[in-house]
């Protein structure tokens, strides 16, 4: 199991409590592995697999209530598990750093870049000031930032996703540490940024021979990066080896359940679908426009000039990274908000630009799943409440809406007695279940799904598709699939349309716009998904079927 | 940020001016004669009138409110009924101690509330947590004057520390000056170290679970640098409002405080004025507040933008 002579790190049969009342009594047990010295290794499993907890437990930045109770943690041979508090605080940020999966959040907002890079150096070294900026300036010169000096004063809110992390990156590889732990660092960035952030850490990682252990849920991720995978369930290594080992020939039923739920980047041909047309819109623009009498007005497009067709028990897919446009273009149609200019023709009628009351029957035709399934249930209301208002607020009795909610429930693969229950008692899977139940409850012609499985695992997700396709056929549904995953798009969509700063720059059916993509936009999203040669998961039954 | 502040006095124009309005009619619509109070208990109504007359009170009410506003845009507050000086004059003289109360209880406050507040954060639900809360609470509900008479048995007639009353201006010694400052502002910062430390302790707390605590633990800083620069700049906003809020509130708790210790500072002057239907006191006093206020609101947000990033940008 020991890759090198003498490893980095090495993590050998720890084990930690759980405070009483969860589903085991251990968060991880009997865990063990090492990273090597210029080694990447990735430890891959879903979410509740324990592989955050231990990336946490080697920086000794565990929350209070999760306690070591066995096994030894060596940094470079040194117990860290057993360090002093004082010692540890010495090792951090100097011999062992971490990188976090929000950038967005992991900088200090009201500190700037510099000098939130030059705090390491001030706690660890007795540089002078000269020299600390120095060293910074040649960091972020390093880590392929525009115009250091101007990045060096600059406030974290003034920088892009991708470049936060490089600054998180910078700050993390500045004393040269021997060990990084990358917490899902690319989760929450775009495709196209993923792919230079995973690049920049093979560049530093392979210039500096730093040992790398980088947590992810994403096996695309896994190939593109990984020297070794070690792969965790319910706090378990049930299977470790070199990348190509573990990826191509899994060993255990459950990295060969993971890797194939992992959806294919191959697209199945489906037929054109005929139904009647549910949904069009024609040159609708969302535009906001800021500053006012003493300002110069700033007018921006988020929306420009979409059309888009979908019909009845037809999927189509608006696929495009952060600032494309796409969750504007699903709040207009769903009247969230209003659109600045077009028409949004539902059926026979313009929706566009209806006033509220006469809005209020059209909008039972036109509902939503959203992405964040954890915020979109109120926590203070049962789900069979949550359920019911809809079809009550549309005159329905409450022993019929109860009765169909039952029978939802049953749909979505959920016990009917659940809906006494509140959202905290439900997992993610099970609530974006509870949120497709609730839009379904509307009896509605066109149902957005906006990121509606971007925030599941891929074993969880894999069903929650399965479920859209189903319900979809049952109920004869045109779906307008927004996403930034391109390996879902083309699991579920029928036709795909492709938006970039507001715009549609290509659309197509989905294995067309795969196979030949004519935008160019379109084809450097496909080249930066991760691990594009892999993914051999099937497709899903249903849709090949089809 | 200069157009912004240009923008924002521009704005307490219309503010001061409804202020001015409102006073000027309330004072004129409540019962009760100026004329008569001056005039003395057995004054005949002839001498009642030639007093009005002197005073301008016989005019219309349009009439006496343009000469007031005519008088205020040459700077000029006018003269008081019942002190027989020029306002300007009686406001200046009374304005070193209340101003010296007013500081001095925010410099106490903030100094006591803002660690207190950081350090029940930072050992949230430990007994020391629980003090400092029960502690607000009991800071919240006992009234001013309680507490004032409270300080002044314990500390001025029993231990004989500190004087029981009255005020020395600064120009007659500091050490005298501050000697007799210490009790009143004191007493007068108990409800606002409450009101601060439970704010802080709120803010900061929401803080420290933040991501980039995190990343400050991770980089290897000690836990005080943590708390005092990360965390505070960051719950700083919340806190500056409370504080904001509490010298705005002072301002009227000078009233109480001022009377329980006898000092002759502006809430005594507005006892004083309201008592002797003084109105040209109270109006200048009234709207002097208020301007006050917008001042101090103004303050509170151009110092959001001094803690706050992304409000300045």
């Amino acid at each position: 199991m020991s890759a090198a002579p003498s490893p980095v790190l090495e993590i050998e049969n720890l084990a930690i409590a759980l405070p009483g009342g969860g589903d085991r009594s251990r968060a991880v047990d009997g865990v063990s592995f090492t990273v090597a010295r210029g080694e990447i290794v990735c430890v891959v499993g879903e979410s509740g697999s324990g592989k955050s907890v231990t990336a946490f437990s080697v920086m000794g930045l565990l929350a209070k209530v999760l306690k070591p109770v066995a096994g030894a943690i060596r940094l470079n041979g040194e117990d860290v598990l057993t360090a002093s508090p004082q010692r540890l605080r010495a090792l951090r940020g100097d011999r062992m750093a971490m990188i976090f999966q929000e950038p967005m959040t992991a900088l200090n907002p009201v500190l700037t870049v510099g000098d939130q890079i030059e705090e390491v150096l001030r706690i660890h070294t007795d540089l002078g000031a000269k020299e600390r900026r120095a060293k910074v300036l040649a960091m972020l010169d390093a880590m392929h930032l525009p115009d250091p000096e101007r990045m060096h004063a600059s406030y974290p809110h003034q920088l892009s996703g991708g470049q936060r992390q490089r600054v998180m990156i910078a700050a993390a590889l500045i004393l040269d540490p021997a060990l990084l732990i990358a917490d899902e660092p690319t989760t929450a960035l775009d495709v196209t940024t993923q792919a230079q952030i995973l690049k920049l850490i093979r560049e530093m990682q392979e210039r500096r021979g730093t040992g790398v252990l980088f947590i992810t849920h994403d096996f695309g991720v896994v190939a593109e990066i990984a020297d070794r995978v070690v792969v965790m369930q319910r706090g378990r290594v049930v299977e470790q080896g070199p990348a190509a080992q573990v990826l191509e020939r899994p060993q255990h039923p459950y990295t060969k359940m993971l890797i194939g739920a992992v959806p294919t980047m191959t697209p199945a041909r489906r037929p054109p679908v005929t139904g009647a047309l549910a949904l069009e819109t024609a040159s609708l623009e969302k535009t906001y426009r800021s500053g006012g009498l003493f300002k110069t007005e700033r007018v921006v497009h988020a929306a420009a000039d979409v059309a888009l067709r979908i019909r009845r028990g037809e999927t189509v897919g608006i696929v495009g990274e952060s600032g494309s446009g796409k969750s504007t273009v699903a709040r207009c149609i769903a009247r969230l908000i209003a659109p600045s200019r077009g028409q949004i023709m539902v059926g026979d009628r313009d929706i566009a630009r209806l006033p509220e009351r006469r809005l209020r029957p059209m909008r039972r035709k036109i509902q939503v799943v959203f992405q964040d399934p954890f915020r979109s249930l109120n926590p203070r209301r049962t789900v069979g409440a949550s359920i019911i208002e809809g079809p009550m607020n549309f005159g329905t009795s409450p022993e019929a809406a109860t009765a169909k909610a039952r029978e939802l429930m049953g749909l979505v693969g959920l016990d009917p007695s659940a809906l006494a229950r509140y959202p905290h008692q439900f997992s993610g899977g099970q609530r974006q279940r509870i949120a497709l139940a609730r839009a379904l409850a509307m009896e509605p012609e066109i149902l957005i799904a906006d990121e509606a499985v971007s925030a599941l695992d891929v074993s969880v997700q894999r069903q929650v598709l399965a479920l859209l396709d189903d319900v979809q056929r049952r109920f004869d549904l045109a779906i307008l699939f927004i996403t930034h995953d391109l390996r879902v798009a083309a699991q579920i969509c029928d036709r795909l349309i492709v938006m970039q700063r507001g715009r549609i720059v290509e659309e197509g059916p989905t294995a067309e716009v795969f196979a030949r993509p004519s935008a160019a936009y379109t084809r450097a999203l496909i080249e930066a998904a991760p691990g594009r040669e892999f993914g051999r998961g099937e497709h899903l039954p249903e849709a090949a079927s089809a | 940020m200069a157009g912004y502040i240009l923008r924002r006095l521009l704005a307490a124009i219309p503010v001061l001016a409804i202020v001015a309005v409102l006073v000027f009619l309330m004072l004129r619509l409540t019962p009760g004669d100026p004329a008569a109070v001056i005039a003395g208990d057995n004054a005949s109504s002839e001498q009642i009138a030639q007093v009005r007359q002197k005073l301008g009170l016989d005019q219309s009410l349009p009439a006496q409110f343009a000469i007031w506003i005519g008088n205020l845009l040459h700077g000029n507050l006018g003269e008081s009924f019942f002190f027989k000086k020029s306002i300007g004059e009686l406001i200046l003289g009374r304005i070193e101690p209340t101003l010296s109360l007013a500081a001095a209880t925010m410099l106490i406050a903030v100094c006591v509330a803002i660690p207190l507040g950081v350090v029940a954060a930072y050992r949230h639900g430990s007994w020391l947590d629980r003090i400092v809360m029960g502690m607000s609470v009991l800071g919240f509900s006992v009234p001013v004057f309680v507490i004032g008479y409270l300080l002044i048995y314990v500390f001025s007639i029993t231990l004989g520390w500190f004087p029981v009353q009255g005020y020395q201006p600064l120009s007659a010694g500091l050490g005298g000056y501050l000697h007799r400052l210490v009790l009143p502002a004191v007493t007068l910062s108990v409800v606002y170290i409450a009101l601060i430390a439970r704010m802080t302790r709120a803010s900061v707390l929401e803080v420290l679970n933040e991501d980039y605590i995190r990343t400050a633990r991770a980089k290897g800083q000690v836990e005080r640098k943590i708390l005092f620069r990360h965390a505070l700049k960051n719950a700083a906003v919340p806190i500056v409002t409370v504080v904001g809020i509490g010298i705005a509130l002072l301002i009227g708790g000078v009233v109480v405080t001022e009377s329980v210790f006898a000092i002759p500072g502006l809430g005594r002057l507005t006892v004083d004025a309201v008592l002797a239907r003084d109105y040209p006191t109270i109006q200048a006093l009234i709207l002097m507040f208020s301007g006050v206020y917008v001042l101090i609101n103004l303050l509170i947000d151009l110092t959001y933008s001094l803690f706050d990033p992304r409000i300045r940008h």
